[in-house]
Formats: structure tokens, sequence, C-alpha cells
């Protein structure tokens, strides 16, 4: 109770001090929490690139401040609680596990706003917003499943959430498509960023006859153990990692959080500010496709590419029926569409997955 | 040139000089560093072990210096014990986790029932739960004499993937949407090891501190005391004076085992709030550091880990305030064990200047 009259005091001065700013006095300053290193070229570093994209926007008018990093607990909460009493006026918090905390600080500090990436919970100054990055995994397993001679595709997975799951969903049903005999072998890391562990998973799917690594972690580490290896195809995650293209890496999901990062510190400078839930996917440009190299046959490239604009139009979605989930009971009927309820919160495999979610 | 001369006898003065001088050493080294990553050394300084004290938002900063600081030292005064008497339990991360897991369960199986009972079976299951953990390797060490510091160690990826398990599992939250993470125990009032949160008192303080007077007395004043001093500087003569040294080993293990439990359990229940899958920081491993720059002493150790909290909630400012990169800290922390060794030397060296040998 006495942390919450305090801090009550302190956001009331913090919201006068807020109010001389909004006079075009001080500038607005922008926080950024991170789960992984700035440098880790993956999804930390795109975040990153968004907050580069803001200062370059705004120049003077607005101030960033980060903290790369920060555990998912406790430690993720104090730093916020610092954003907003040194004057954050918005905070982007870019992991899943900084949800409660997200909500927890946004709570003693009404006035300022915050963003939560991945995540569900949201509150009057909590948006959330994430990206469709299962349409990024379709391209990924259209291409994967063409290139694999051994079959086996090797999927380095962070944690069992939905998001993680939909990605290995999406990949495995659009490898399947083209090629009926792929099987794939999941790793689960508990990690978002670990380059040791994320290189020893990379290591044993190898071992097992993985000639296609698909990664759900942050670093380059899998990209370098497959060029170790030699014949290995890769694909660039959250950030393009073009350093492994032409090979390795045959192509990548980018995100591309810039946009959304200067369109939301945009509306409070404006004053516009609003509580919203975005997801978007390659359409409105959150997810991107990082170039198709040359080591990836023409055809295959060219119906990739195809794949993409269907997707990018709309035309197409990623999960469209039929599919029978693991079980095989009936998920999506012929011509049905996933909704979006069911994908935030998706919790099984898709039928033809041997594997099982960890429990 | 300089010599080095034994001394007959450990410095009492230096036992009491190293830290502080290891301290200044890396306050030097790090402005050093600092003023080479182009910041001001003083300022940067002043901002990690000044600014968590002293500054305006010092009144938030102080009680996260306890949250911080409560979990390093209850663990490191139980490690202090087995270091004194030459037993190595390395595993004190893998303790804390399943004394989280097992008093967080009990939590749990009473939701949404309130009583005032609840939380003391909690804090009795998580010393069990980490207690239990730690006789694995103290048996085994007693029974086969394998090596505890690596069956201790490897107890901890153990306990890693228990928790994993158990976040996905058995514990999950089932209101929680099929996400990993358990209920949080800090919204439910019997379970929360919280008494105040505003001025960061959890019960896991309360014990930190009965912990280092309970230690104090034990070790100056209790045959038992004498014992663990006597074995680990002679186990011959500790055999001698009647010191059964299996027993030793197992209540050594058996009350570091117990106390990081308890930490993990107060963490659980208060500052990280649930069971999740990375709820696990460090704190078993960064506890020995603490241990060590503590000088084993209680008094010592509750020093320690106030000045490891200081440079953890110290850098956090520094990386936001000043845009100093997260690494610069742990190079910090880094420095100080690396200095505190160092100068180790000095407690059972004397160092002269060598007198020039005419030829």
């Amino acid at each position: 109770m006495t942390m919450k009259t305090l801090l009550a005091g302190a956001t009331l001065a913090l919201g006068l001090a807020t109010g001389a700013a909004a006079d075009g006095h001080e500038p607005v300053t922008v926080g950024f929490v991170y789960v992984g290193p700035v440098g880790d070229g993956g999804w930390t570093y795109e975040h990153d690139q968004g907050r580069l994209a803001v200062e370059e926007a705004f120049g003077d008018a607005v101030e960033t401040v980060f903290v790369e990093s920060v555990p998912e607990g406790p430690d993720a909460e104090r730093v916020m609680t610092q954003m907003a009493l040194q004057g954050a006026d918005l905070i982007f918090t870019t992991s899943f596990g900084y949800m409660d905390q997200t909500i927890a600080v946004a709570e003693k500090f009404p006035d300022v706003m915050f963003e939560h990436a991945t995540g569900y919970k949201r509150a009057d100054n909590v948006s959330t917003y994430s990206a469709r990055f299962y349409e990024g995994r379709a391209v990924q397993g259209h291409i994967a499943g063409q290139m694999t001679e051994s079959n086996i595709i090797g999927y380095i997975a962070s944690f069992p959430i939905p998001e993680v799951i939909r990605g290995i969903n999406s990949a495995y049903l659009h490898a399947k498509e083209v090629n009926p005999d792929v099987e794939f072998k999941i790793i689960w890391a508990y990690t978002w960023f670990d380059p040791a562990k994320e290189a020893e998973a990379a290591t044993v799917l190898i071992e097992q006859g993985a000639d296609v690594i698909l990664q759900h972690t942050d670093s380059t580490a899998p990209q370098a153990a497959a060029q170790a290896a030699g014949n290995v195809v890769t694909f660039g995650q959250a950030s393009d990692m073009a350093e492994f293209a032409p090979f390795p890496r045959v192509s990548s999901i980018i995100d591309d959080w810039a946009p959304y990062y200067v369109a939301r510190t945009q509306a409070v400078i404006d004053g516009t500010w609003e509580s919203t839930d975005t997801w978007d996917g390659i359409g409105p440009g959150m997810v991107g496709i990082g170039e198709i190299t040359d080591a990836v046959p023409a055809e295959v490239k060219a119906s990739a590419e195809a794949l993409v604009e269907t997707l990018r139009s709309g035309e197409y979605h990623a999960f469209s029926g039929p599919i029978n989930k693991q079980d095989g009971s009936a998920w999506l009927a012929e011509g049905e569409i996933a909704d979006d309820g069911t994908l935030a919160g998706m919790d099984f495999y898709v039928e033809g997955l041997t594997a099982e979610i960890p429990q | 040139m300089i010599t080095l001369e034994k001394r007959p006898q450990p410095s009492r003065v230096w036992t009491f000089a190293t830290p502080v001088l290891a301290v200044v050493l890396t306050m030097i080294c790090g402005g050093l560093l600092f003023a080479a990553l182009g910041q001001n050394p003083f300022v940067t300084i002043r901002t990690i072990f000044l600014d968590p004290l002293f500054s305006e938002f010092a009144w938030f900063y102080r009680p996260q210096l306890l949250i911080k600081g409560a979990p390093l030292v209850l663990i490191a005064i139980g490690l202090s014990f087995g270091f004194r008497a030459g037993i190595w339990n390395i595993g004190a991360e893998g303790q804390y986790i399943v004394g989280a897991i097992c008093g967080a369960a009990v939590g749990l199986a009473f939701y949404p029932t309130e009583s005032f009972m609840i939380f003391p079976l909690m804090v009795i299951a998580g010393a069990l739960g980490g207690f239990i953990w730690a006789m694995i390797p103290g048996v085994l060490r007693v029974k086969f004499g394998t090596n505890e510091i690596l069956v201790s160690l490897m107890l901890v990826y153990v306990a890693e993937q228990l928790l994993a398990s158990m976040a996905l599992g058995a514990l999950r939250n089932p209101e929680g949407r099929g996400f990993p993470g358990s209920r949080n125990l800090t919204q439910y009032p019997s379970a929360t090891s919280w008494i105040n949160e505003g001025v960061g008192m959890h019960w896991g303080v309360v014990f930190a501190f009965i912990a280092v007077i309970f230690a104090y007395i034990t070790l100056s004043r209790h045959i038992f005391g004498f014992h663990v001093r006597l074995s680990g500087q002679s186990p011959r003569a500790a055999k001698f004076a009647g010191v059964n040294p299996g027993l030793l080993v197992l209540i050594c293990m058996g009350i570091s085992g117990a106390l990081a439990g308890l930490a993990g359990l107060f963490e659980v229940a208060g500052p990280a709030g649930q069971v999740s899958i990375d709820f696990n920081v460090g704190y078993g491993f960064t506890a020995i550091i603490v241990a060590f720059l503590g000088r084993l002493h209680p008094v010592g150790i509750l020093l320690a880990g106030g000045l490891m909290a200081l440079t953890y909630i110290g850098g956090e400012i520094a990386q936001s305030n000043l845009g100093l990169p997260g690494a610069a800290i742990q190079l910090l922390q880094g420095m100080l064990l690396f200095f505190l060794l160092a100068v180790d030397v000095l407690t059972n060296y004397r160092v002269r200047p060598k007198h020039k040998v005419a030829t």
C-alpha cells in the first residue's frame, strides 16, 4: 500500500513534469526494455533498430533510453519502474515474459504509456503488439521442404508458448505441402538468447540428420554451426543475418518494428495514444522476408516469392483448412481459415508432427 | 624488484582490508574502462555506487537493495559453512529452484483457501525441497566418494528442466490461456512472502538477517562452528577432535541447501510472484562470489550482499541513464571477484622490496 501511495505521489509530480513537456519544452522520452543484448543480431537487435528509427524520425524532440539483457522477472519490474520514475513517457517492453511486470508497473504509473510485445494482457495505458511471424514461417517451410534431401528438418524452439507452436505448425504445414515425406525434429532450448545452447542444439540436430535448421531463438550461433557443417541450410531469425548469406542462410524472417515504434511515439506526442492490440504481418510490413539467395533453385525461389505475395495481399492465409490436429481430430474444414483467437492461444500441434509439446 | 614472503599467520589486518582494497581497485579500473567507453568515469562510478543510495529516487532504490540482496545473503550464509569446511556446494542455484517449486506447490495446492497456516507450511516445504536436493550430492559423497562439486553443479541443470516441466505442466495456471507459468502468488494473500512491498520487506529479508546472526553465533560460539573451521584448516586434526567427516558433509550440505531453498521460496512467493520457466536468474551462482567477497564471515557476507545488490541496481541506472552497455556492468562485477582473489595474496604474504645483491 505504502508503495502505491509513494508511487502515486511520484506519478503526480511526474504528471506535472510531463504536463510541462507537452508544451514542447522538454523532449518526449521513450524507454525500451530488452531481453537480450542489442548486439544479438536477432530479436533485440531489430527492436533496437526500431529505437534508432524513432531517434532519427524525431531528432531532438524525442529522447530514447534502453536497458539490455533484462531477465524476465523482478528485475524487469525494477527497470521499468526506474524508467518511469526518470521521466519516460512511453515504454516498450519487448519480451513475452515481461507481461505481468508491465501490467504491475503500468498500474502504478497511469500517465506513462506502455507497449508490451507479444503479450495478451492490456490496460488503459498498456497496448500489446506482435507480428504474424507465422506468415514468414510458411515461406520458410515452403523453401525448407524443397531444400531438404534427408527429409529431416531441425527446429530449435525456445519456449512452448503459442507463438512458437504456431511457428512450428505453420512451417510444418507448408513443408509437408511441398514434400510429403518431410519430418520435423524439434529441440526446446528454453531460452531466447544463449549462443552456447543454441549452437549445441543445432549440432545435435545436424548429427540426427537434419540438413535444414529453423530457429526460434535470437542468436546467430545456429547459423555458424550450420556453416561449420557445410551442407546445412538455415534461415535468418528476427533479423536478416545476411552475414551468413548466400549459404547457409538462404532467406530470413525480418521483424520490422520501426514503423510501429515511430507511429506510437507520434501518437504520444500528439496526445492521441490509445490502448490497442496490434497484430500485423507481411501485408503491413511488420514481417519482412529477407532476400532468397541463389543457393535456392530458381523455381523454388519463384514459388516462394509467389507465396509471399499471396500472403501480403491477404489472398491466402497460412492456416487454411483442411487441417487436422495432431490427434487426428478435425480443426479446420476445407476452405475454413483459422480465427485469431485460436491462433493466439495455440497449444496443439497439427497432424503429422510426431513430437509432443513439453508438459 | 619485489619479493613475496610467506607470513607465518594470515594477516588479520589484511583479512579485513583486502575486500575494501578490492572494491577501490575495481572502482579505479572500472573508471578507466568507462572512460575508454567515452563516459565520465566519476559520474559513472557515482551512478553505480551512490545513486541507488542517495539520488532523487533513492526512496525507490533502497528497498530494491533489500530485495536483490536478501537471496544473495541467505544463500551465501549457507554456502559459507561448507566452504569453511572444504565442502564445495556449487549447486545452490538448483537447490534454490527446487525450494521455490516445493514451496510454491504447497501454496498453490491450497488455492484459494485463506489461512495463516499456509505460508509457514510453504516455508517448511521450501527449506525441505532445497535440503533434499542438496542431500543428493551430500549422500553420494559420503556413501560413494563422488565429487560434490560436479554432482551439485550437474543437478542445477536437472533442476532447470524440472522447473520448466513444472511451469508447463503440474503448476501451470489453469486460467493462463495455455501460457506457461503458475498463478501469481503475490495475488494470493495467504501465500505471499511480502510484508510490505513499499519498503522492500518480505520474509526473505527477515530470514536473511536471522541467518546472519545465527551463523555468527554458531561459527564463533558453538562447538559445531569450531568443527567446521577445524575441518577446513586441518582435516586430520578434526578427526582427532572427534569430528565425523561424513556427518559434517551432510550437515553443511543440508544447511546450504535448506537456506537456498528458503531463498527460492521467498523469491517465488514475493518478488518473482510465480513459478516460470526462467524463474532463476543466477542468485545461486552470484552467492558464491558474495560468500568469498564477505570472507566467509557472516557480517562480511551481509556487507558483500549489499555491495553486489548495489552494483546490480546501480548498473541498471547507469545503463538507462548513461547508455552504458550491459556487458560493462558484468565486467565490473567480474573485476570485483578478480581483484579480491588477486589482493588475497597480501593476506598470506608480505611484500618486500628485494635488496640488490652486489656481484
